[in-house]
């Protein structure tokens, strides 16, 4: 019973910076990046090389990947996404966009990296015990620095002048826009955080599990359902959604078979949705 | 910024309204028609791998059209590959199970495809916007788990292999003729359906739901009559791939294969009925001739997507037809403005 907690927690802290990644991007820029996946997993990737190929020390590598995929993220907003938002017909345009980005990270990570399937070793040795249940060290590391990360990210929005401005950007654009904010700027920045959150979280996670090429996709689909089940745009309700996933996969892996866990957990965010399409804490779509 | 002469409408019209069938036209159709079905077997009767690209294309481009029809309601579709999934494990089960003759798979496939996308529809078609393509996305990988824990009834990973063909159809020219007609019958459907009553009011569902459903539309039931329509025809397409791959596991459609058919009917352009069919076919026919780039072909794909979108918005076949509709008002660009324009002009403002 603890081991399941104990890993709802480990599971939940992870996929908190995932949402919260996607959600201040969604916020922002309206955009649901749909290569939030890919981007966790290049930032996988980029610990491993630093970290177990390079020796570096893992703090470095930690950065490398959140410097890594934070330039992708303001490559794709400034290269891609700007032009196409200010072109964009239909609102179809911006959201194949980033299908599109999805496939062609996931294509470029394959060649890169290859198919195989990389880890780390285990950053500190140790297990504790708390009941019945095991906690390595090194999954409590990994937890520390995912909730302080978290924090640092909403510090930062809540009282920095560029996180306030992205604050607003979400609010209301064009008042924004009034206000003589550079909206460009902080467009492109509010994606490079939003990515650079993912890459942070796939550097985190490499550590517990291992990360392949083709984790782009399933990723994404986690990040979509919490962000279903905690409301698009909204930081409380990412990290809602982070919990009630994180939880739910805990208890699922451990009560009933492999595969099943995740079929059970569609089945009940479609019949969630049918109550409250919007999520928990999500404005009404119109 | 400065009007935009995006000649969309008139370009909806001119390939839509019954007064689209010119003479011109209809001849250019009847000759594609008997290219397809009489040329192209004759030339290419010794050919089979030729003929099986084409078939793959044509099937392709019929699923392809249900994910059209979706988008002309105003719904990113990313589940059709889930119901091509159906309809493809419906076949493999009645026809190797009950021995059920593919003639009756068929139309079998297609209702109970059409029938869970209504039941599941019903409520998810509420959602708009990204929430759909999130939701949509979710379905294909839940009907991909369903069928991989289906036990028993599925044969989970090791999927359902030897499915008989089709009584009749034994070789690849027979294979190619069911695929045309096939996507012959679909088009028709399409076209229909989009210049009948119904079209014009998936038409207003995409531009403006609220108002739409202000006028007395009953734009749930509509949406639903859409959706359905769209995982009929994927579950038929489904049914075919089965038969004609004599196989179906469930890895057979993910995700990426639901993104492929949306990115068919976009290369081909949105706003024509033709858009899936341009799209799929150039892409397929493509892929073949490039051979020596099929592993990179995802690769493409992404970046055929990106470079679409950021240049060609609108489609291949936007380009042919900009040069002769240059003045027409396009409702994308104010979609409130022109009916609050035309009511207020009627009723002297």
């Amino acid at each position: 019973m603890e081991q399941v907690l104990i890993n709802g927690v480990v599971l939940s802290a992870n996929y908190a910076l995932i949402a919260l990644g996607i959600t201040l991007i969604f916020g922002i820029l309206g955009i649901l990046n749909f290569a939030h996946g890919q981007m966790f997993m290049i930032g996988g990737f980029m610990v491993y090389y630093v970290y177990a190929v390079f020796g570096l020390p893992y703090l470095l590598a930690l950065a490398t990947a959140a410097v890594v995929v934070g330039l992708i993220g303001v490559g794709f907003e400034v290269l891609f996404f700007r032009r196409v938002l200010r072109i964009a017909k239909r609102e179809e345009n911006s959201m194949l966009l980033a299908v599109g980005t999805a496939l062609l990270l996931e294509n470029i990570a394959l060649f890169a990296f290859g198919e195989k399937q990389r880890g780390v070793p285990p950053l500190v040795g140790g297990v504790f015990r708390i009941g019945d249940a095991f906690l390595p060290t090194g999954r409590l590391l990994v937890v520390v620095l995912a909730i302080v990360l978290i924090a640092a990210l909403l510090l930062f929005v809540q009282y920095t002048k560029p996180g306030r401005a992205m604050r607003a950007l979400a609010q209301d654009r064009e008042a924004t826009l009034l206000m003589g904010v550079n909206v460009d700027r902080i467009s492109a920045l509010g994606f490079g955080i939003g990515a650079m959150l993912a890459g942070l979280a796939g550097g985190l996670l490499i550590t517990i599990s291992a990360v392949n090429a083709g984790i782009g996709t399933v990723t994404s689909i986690k990040a979509f359902i919490m962000i279903m089940v905690g409301g698009a745009g909204v930081v409380a309700g990412a990290i809602l959604g982070a919990i009630v996933l994180g939880f739910a996969e805990a208890i699922g892996y451990a009560l009933i078979p492999g595969s099943m866990t995740y079929l059970l957990i569609f089945v009940g965010l479609i019949l969630f949705l049918i109550i409250r399409p919007q999520g928990i804490m999500g404005k009404p779509w119109g | 910024m400065p009007p935009q002469r995006r000649p969309a409408a008139t370009a909806e019209l001119s390939t839509l309204s019954p007064l689209g069938l010119t003479p011109a036209r209809a001849v250019w159709i009847a000759l594609l028609v008997l290219v397809a079905l009489v040329a192209i077997p004759i030339a290419l009767r010794n050919q089979p791998y030729f003929l099986n690209v084409l078939t793959n294309a044509c099937a392709l481009a019929f699923i392809s059209l249900g994910v059209w029809v979706t988008f002309s309601i105003g719904r990113i579709n990313i589940a059709q590959g889930a119901f091509a999934m159906i309809g493809g494990y419906t076949t493999a089960i009645l026809s190797t199970r009950y021995g059920l003759s593919f003639w009756l798979c068929l139309p079998l496939s297609a209702l109970l495809a059409a029938g869970i996308g209504a039941l599941i529809g019903w409520p998810i078609l509420r959602l708009r916007g990204v929430y759909f393509a999130m939701i949509t996305l979710s379905l294909t990988e839940a009907v991909r788990l369903a069928f991989l824990n289906g036990g028993e009834f599925t044969q989970g990973a090791t999927g359902i292999v030897n499915i008989p063909r089709p009584a009749g159809i034994d070789d690849a020219v027979a294979f190619y003729l069911l695929a045309v007609v096939l996507l012959l019958l679909g088009l028709l459907a399409v076209w229909r359906l989009s210049t009948s009553r119904i079209g014009w009011v998936f038409r207003s569902l995409r531009l403006n739901e609220e108002l739409a459903s202000s006028i007395g539309i009953d734009i749930a039931k509509y949406r639903v009559i859409a959706f359905a329509f769209s995982c009929a025809v994927g579950g038929a397409g489904g049914a075919f791939f089965a038969a004609f791959l004599q196989n179906i596991y469930p890895a057979s459609y993910s995700v990426v294969d639901s993104i492929n058919f949306m990115l068919y009917c976009f290369l081909g352009g949105l706003e024509f009925v033709l858009g899936p069919v341009v799209g799929a076919f150039l892409l397929v026919i493509g892929f073949e001739v490039l051979q020596g780039l099929q592993e990179y072909q995802s690769l493409m794909y992404g970046i055929l997507m990106i470079a679409v979108i950021l240049w060609l918005p609108n489609g291949i076949l936007s380009l042919k037809l900009r040069s002769r509709e240059a003045s027409a008002v396009d409702p994308d660009v104010e979609p409130v403005a022109a009916p609050s324009d035309t009511a207020a002009g009627r009723t002297g403002g």
